[in-house]
């Protein structure tokens, strides 16, 4: 299996990056989950999975209950995390350099 | 399409340097850090204060579509013109606290010029939620557009 294109596939969904964003300072079971969202509860079931297939998550029983939690090892090889956090600096700057260019000219 | 500006966030620390190119001279570099006219340009803010000088501060605001506003503020430490910008940064009402921010301004050529900055923040776990808040933030603006999207059909 790709994981890495996996990875990227799983990520691509707005949904299961609010699910792992959610994951990302805590541990929840499914229930918990769902209840961060307006979507059904199959809908968020079947993202879990893919999140678990592609080894994002891993899951742990405890009880009856099961928690997820985010699996750390393969998040840092998404270290597309930052990358908007790049992109919307690059667009500040690339701004500012536009405006002083004609700031430059009109002198 | 080449990436100017670069971010190095090394695993476990508490600190990133942002580092980016311009093709300008530097003192126009620093004027759009200078002028509060031209700062509201770039960051698309509104510039309420802007004291540029040793204990100066600055505070500056946005506001989301929803009209929602966001300070943003902070303490100048020192003031070097075309050289250097030592200050704090607060988003207020946001758990992360201060950060604390190194702006060095650095001449390449005539015309081109350096930007090196190093942030440094409380801890590793604040410095990480910073760095994905676009990310979340986007996904914000996802869930927000599914949510006016599902009113318009109700």
């Amino acid at each position: 299996m790709n994981l890495r294109r996996d990875v990227f596939q799983a990520i691509a969904d707005p949904t299961r990056r609010a699910i792992l964003l959610l994951l990302a300072s805590q541990s929840l079971t499914a229930g918990a989950i769902a209840s961060n969202f307006d979507t059904a509860r199959p809908t968020i079931s079947k993202h879990l999975a893919i999140l678990t297939e592609c080894e994002l998550l891993t899951q742990e029983q405890t009880g009856r209950e099961i928690h997820y939690h985010i699996n750390a090892k393969n998040m840092k090889e998404v270290a597309d995390f930052i990358e908007p956090f790049r992109k919307m600096w690059d667009d500040r700057f690339n701004k500012l350099e536009s405006i002083m260019k004609k700031y430059k000219t009109k002198k | 399409m080449e990436r100017k500006t670069k971010i190095d966030a090394e695993n476990g620390k508490q600190e990133i340097f942002i580092t980016r190119e311009f093709e300008l001279p530097v003192d126009l570099l620093f004027k759009a850090y200078e002028e509060a006219e031209i700062v509201e340009q770039w960051m698309g803010t509104r510039v309420l204060k802007l004291e540029n000088k040793r204990q100066g501060g600055y505070i500056f605001e946005t506001s989301d579509p929803k009209g929602n506003k966001y300070i943003f503020s902070g303490t100048i430490h020192e003031f070097v013109p075309n050289q250097k910008i030592t200050r704090t940064f607060e988003m207020e009402n946001t758990p992360f606290g201060v950060q604390l921010e190194f702006l060095e301004f650095e001449p390449i050529t005539e015309d081109t010029c350096k930007l090196n900055m190093h942030v440094i923040y409380r801890s590793v776990e604040i410095r990480d939620q910073v760095l994905k808040l676009p990310f979340a933030q986007g996904i914000n603006m996802a869930h927000n557009r599914i949510q006016d999207i599902l009113r318009q059909l109700k």
